[in-house]
């Protein structure tokens, strides 16, 4: 790369977008230094080059730039950030810089915040059974280490209280080390930064914890600069420093807002309601920076919280995130408003790694058949339920009341925890067992002969 | 001459170089210092547009650009299965030992300007000269032409790799290399023509974007048997076939395309995994391996290829992988064996063709997409077929292609799946309420279609049972009922239903519980083998006509279910209980059923 270019023909200024002419070889992608008139430095990067015309994204925005008298420096490399394990237990901004008052980092290593594509040969298979305490997440939707598994929200839901509660409870049994917290705010507001810091501070976990923060009132196209920064640091932690690390990613709707933001200053053609077409792929850059990765003993898990607009899972800011990572965490606002939490409609998640961190040796034999037996009969019960609300209960047959019966008490005994309820998959497994023994034992049909004798309340010598 | 010009303008994956007259449309070039993979997607004056393969991040105006004269190619020889390319087929693991070489901690990372050519060029493979099948030998003064067997090389256990003679060399054997060890870049023979002589190798080279010639294309006549009960008896695919699995997240497109590539009945087995999950190349990668084929009970890996083109790799690229793959499936094709081509997701291919399309400011037909979004799938979907190939002796082969569809939303009428169903004959159609409820295969019966049952019908009558066809449109005509009689239900309820739509309900649930719902991941139920998929549908549905006779008589269906007892239960579960080597239990537990049912009927008069 070269060293420093400036130049100051800015001749057009759009949005976020700084039009520069006369410049010469400048790289695509390349970081940039902006100095206004007043001696006040922003950056940004290189969009496109046409020939002499370079078309800058300004991260702090534009708003007070000229085009006279705005020196624009060209700085030859993309956009780094130090690593180190020393920044465990420190704050920072959206670009890396510390905003704790502590010292700059002492860099082992400087990253492309980029980073780069994972070859799909040298990626071990995720397959760690993750204990998060929560049964509706461990005994239905089970998080292994390396797995993306975002949590689909929508506002005024307990999201953030969901992810403290499985970055405080998050286990790998017979594993003594604890998970490296990473966490990136993206474009969040104030008190919602506030609970994770007090929740990190008070449950002691900050040293074990980097927060990356760009808040709601901070140059939205920071946000496009975030989630990179913090994943960069948690590629070095696992593979360079044998971390297992939890990237927790909120709030990722405002992160697509950003970006289509920054596409219709550049005039594109949109996709779906306005979004760039490369949404997609854009998405998949950060979601599939997580894994496991062979011959390493770190991992990254990632866990992207978004808020759905309008609660509305075709979106396509859920929709696109659903076809990239291994799953979904869903909450419903129907559950949380009969105040049941954690508010997770079983029915709409799904952890698609599940089957590689559930049997025996991992959690118990009879985990997936559970499980399944979970899913069909509760889907019933609650379809069952709308039914009976039309042509009344007395309407249905016995065995299909037994259904509605199990319905409630499924939300009522095992879905519905307390905040600080660490559940072991056991509990979890045989609570299942308990609800499910309020269901005639043919309509079992999920699950197999031997493990009825085996776990069946009936058989155990249980009520 | 090779062109050679220079970078005016990156944008993304767009390049736009000038200097550039006379590259041909669609020539592969090199562009920048570091030899990025690019091609050429429109012609302008002397300015070329070229979509990169690689990230173009850093690269500047000024660099250079070179052609290389030809279409964008893939090398085509023993030495392709087992592998993992890229989207333009680069070995995948060799591209990690080539970073490993000069930065060790990064060997995990795709970084771009690698060169790794596709087959392997140290290897030797021992070449046998005739004919594998019929043991015809080519002599020198032999005239040839294309498709004509050499020799062969055992390429894994289960696949013998007929060295053919390229399409385009025609004329007189002069000499064919003795049986020995050779590596793919080794004469093996020369074929002379008009006095040229034209040296042929094991391996040789074909643009991706031009079917492979053959003599004819026949009428598929054979069902593709893949293991999974709703798709071999209600919407079965026939080798040569094409099908779409369209559903939105969540509803197991890649379970059911695992599936496929795991338990079909092809020979060779390609597996594109475009713009997906980079864990699900991987789960591919390390469990096939370990899986045996269940036709041969060798390696799976042994007759598989990856291709995999991950979200997160060069949106171009993900372009290319579709068209690579699809020619390693003809080539294959052309030896003479049924080759199955899945493609997870056809959607994303199509969402990165609408992504150069807007790079270069092409007018946007519906969604963005550009206005040859339907020409380019049809084209893609056209290459599957039955053919009879060129060259002796006499071979038929086959191309199957199945291409996974995400529709935004799981909106069935967007563009990819609505101008997709124009061009493939078998529609699974993945539903997102059967999926929330955890039935598994989600594909919903109701939309569903398969222009192949016809054409099947004959292999299964000849191979497993005459009645199959009765057996299969009756539960067909029970789920249809069942369907009707739900919108009854959801206004008066089940209780105040006749008796005789009461069974049709119950049946309903056991044709789903017992039949439609497979495992994927339990030992027994993953695959089916056709005869049990008959022995249970034919179980059910005798009971089921048992059953309605008692009703005719007046029995409620509550006897019937209490006549039954337990016997209901296990024929739910027969499909995993039952061994598939022993269906005789099956027979058995029919028999019994059908014998409750009697005394039922004595008991009632």
């Amino acid at each position: 790369m070269l060293g420093v270019r400036e130049y100051t023909r800015v001749s057009e200024i759009r949005g976020p977008l700084l039009v520069v002419e006369g410049v010469s070889r400048v790289a695509y992608d390349e970081i940039v230094e902006v100095e206004l008139p007043s001696g006040e430095k922003r950056r940004g990067r290189v969009l496109e080059v046409n020939r002499n015309v370079a078309v800058v994204q300004v991260f702090e925005g534009t708003t007070g730039v000229t085009t006279t008298g705005t020196r624009v420096r060209f700085l030859g490399k993309p956009l780094e950030i130090p690593v180190s394990e020393d920044m465990l237990g420190r704050i920072f901004n959206g670009l890396g810089e510390p905003i704790d008052g502590g010292p700059q980092v002492e860099a082992e290593e400087r990253r492309d915040v980029n980073g780069a594509p994972l070859n799909p040969a040298e990626r071990d298979y995720p397959e760690d059974f993750i204990q998060t305490g929560v049964s509706a997440i461990d005994g239905m939707n089970t998080l292994v280490r390396g797995q993306k598994l975002p949590i689909f929200s929508g506002s005024g839901l307990p999201h953030n209280v969901l992810a403290a509660q499985i970055a405080r409870q998050a286990t790998v049994r017979g594993e003594a080390e604890e998970f490296a917290v990473i966490f990136a705010a993206i474009g969040i507001k104030y008190d919602d930064y506030l609970f994770f810091r007090k929740f990190f501070e008070e449950t002691g976990a900050l040293n074990k914890v980097a927060m990356f923060v760009n808040l709601a009132d901070e140059p939205a196209m920071i946000r496009l600069i975030t989630p990179r920064a913090a994943l960069t640091l948690a590629e070095y932690l696992a593979y360079e420093r044998d971390m297992h690390v939890l990237v927790i990613l909120t709030d990722m709707t405002n992160y697509a807002e950003a970006l289509r933001e920054i596409s219709a200053a550049r005039e594109e053609v949109p996709g779906r309601q306005g979004y760039p077409g490369y949404l997609y792929s854009d998405l998949a850059s950060i979601y599939e920076r997580a894994g496991r990765v062979k011959g390493k003993k770190g991992s990254i898990t990632q866990m992207p919280i978004l808020t759905m607009p309008n609660d509305d899972i075709t979106h396509p800011i859920p929709d696109l995130t659903g076809y990239i990572t291994e799953g979904q965490i869903v909450l419903s606002r129907e559950l949380h408003n009969r105040g049941i939490y954690p508010p997770i409609n079983v029915l709409m998640s799904l952890s698609r790694l599940m089957k590689e961190g559930i049997g025996p040796g991992k959690t118990r034999e009879d985990h997936a058949a559970v499980s399944n037996q979970l899913y069909a009969a509760y889907s019933r019960g609650v379809e069952l339920r709308s039914l009976a609300a039309v042509v009344g209960e007395e309407s249905l047959s016995e065995v299909d009341r037994k259904y509605l019966k199990f319905a409630d008490e499924f939300e009522r005994r095992f879905l519905s925890q307390g905040v600080r309820e660490n559940r072991t998959i056991e509990e979890t497994l045989d609570l299942g067992w308990e609800v499910l023994s309020i269901l005639p034992e043919e309509e079992l049909t999920n699950i197999k002969e031997e493990l009825i004798r085996k776990y069946h309340p009936k058989y155990r010598g249980r009520p | 001459m090779p062109v050679k010009g220079r970078i005016v303008r990156i944008s993304g994956p767009l390049v736009v170089a000038e200097g550039m007259r006379g590259v041909q449309m669609y020539e592969m070039v090199r562009v920048g210092h570091e030899g990025l993979i690019g091609e050429v997607t429109r012609i302008r004056g002397d300015e070329a547009y070229i979509q990169v393969y690689e990230s173009t991040s850093g690269l500047r105006p000024g660099e250079p650009v070179e052609g290389t004269g030809a279409p964008l190619s893939v090398e085509l020889g023993p030495g392709l299965l087992g592998r993992i390319y890229d989207g333009v087929q680069r070995p995948l693991p060799e591209i990690a030992e080539a970073i490993a070489r000069t930065a060790p901690h990064r060997r995990m990372f795709v970084e771009r300007g690698v060169n790794v050519p596709a087959l392997d060029r140290e290897r030797k493979w021992t070449f046998h000269p005739g004919d594998p099948d019929t043991g015809k030998t080519l002599r020198p003064g032999d005239k040839v032409g294309p498709g004509d067997v050499l020799g062969w090389v055992q390429e894994t256990s289960i696949i013998t790799h007929k060295i053919m003679v390229p399409p385009g060399v025609r004329g007189r054997l002069k000499s064919i290399a003795p049986e020995g060890d050779y590596t793919v870049t080794d004469v093996i023979a020369e074929v002379e023509s008009d006095g040229e002589v034209r040296e042929v190798h094991m391996m040789h080279r074909w643009p991706v974007r031009v079917p492979r010639p053959y003599r004819v294309k026949l009428d598929p006549t054979e069902p593709l048997i893949t293991g999974m009960r709703i798709i071999d008896t209600f919407f079965p695919m026939a080798k040569g076939g094409t099908g779409a699995i369209p559903g939105g997240f969540g509803t197991g497109k890649t379970v059911t395309l695992h599936s496929l590539a795991q338990w079909s009945a092809a020979r060779v087995v390609i597996y594109i995994g475009c713009g997906e999950r980079g864990n699900e190349m991987t789960e591919v990668l390390i469990r096939f391996p370990e899986y045996k084929d269940p036709w041969t009970g060798k390696p799976l890996m042994d007759r598989t290829i990856l291709i995999a083109n991950t979200s997160n790799m060069p949106v171009a690229a993900r372009e290319a992988s579709i068209y690579v793959g699809i020619t390693l499936a003809e080539y294959y094709r052309d030896m003479g064996y049924d080759v199955l081509l899945v493609a997870d997701s056809t959607s994303r291919w199509a969402e990165a063709l609408r992504e150069i399309a807007g790079r270069l400011e092409e007018m946007p037909a519906e969604e963005g997409y550009p206005s040859y979004l339907a020409s380019r799938l049809a084209e893609f979907y056209e290459r599957a077929g039955r053919v009879e190939a060129l060259g002796s002796p006499e071979r038929l082969g086959s191309v199957t292609v199945v291409g996974a569809v995400s529709p935004p939303g799981g909106d069935f009428t967007e563009p990819v799946t609505s101008h997709t169903k124009r061009f493939i004959r078998v529609f699974w159609a993945l539903d997102t309420k059967l999926a929330y409820s955890r039935h598994y295969p989600a594909i919903n019966w109701i939309i569903s279609y398969s222009a192949y049952v016809d054409l099947v019908e004959e292999w299964w009558h000849k191979n497993v049972d005459p009645r199959w066809r009765s057996y299969r449109d009756e539960a067909m005509e029970v789920l249809m009922r069942e369907d009707e009689l739900q919108e009854i239900v959801r206004l008066v309820g089940t209780e105040s239903l006749e008796e005789r739509d009461k069974l049709i309900l119950d049946t309903a649930r056991l044709i789903k519980d017992g039949f439609l719902k497979q495992n994927a991941f339990d030992p027994i139920d993953a695959f089916s083998p056709p005869e049990k998929q008959f022995k249970l549908l034919q179980m059910i549905l005798d009971y089921y006509k048992k059953a309605r006779e008692l009703v005719e008589k007046g029995a409620t269906v509550a006897q019937i279910r209490e006549a039954v007892g337990r016997l209901y239960v296990e024929m739910a579960k027969a499909k995993f209980e039952v061994p598939n080597d022993r269906l005789d239990q099956i027979d058995e537990l029919r028999a019994r059923v059908l014998k409750a049912l009697e005394g039922l009927e004595a008991r009632l008069g």
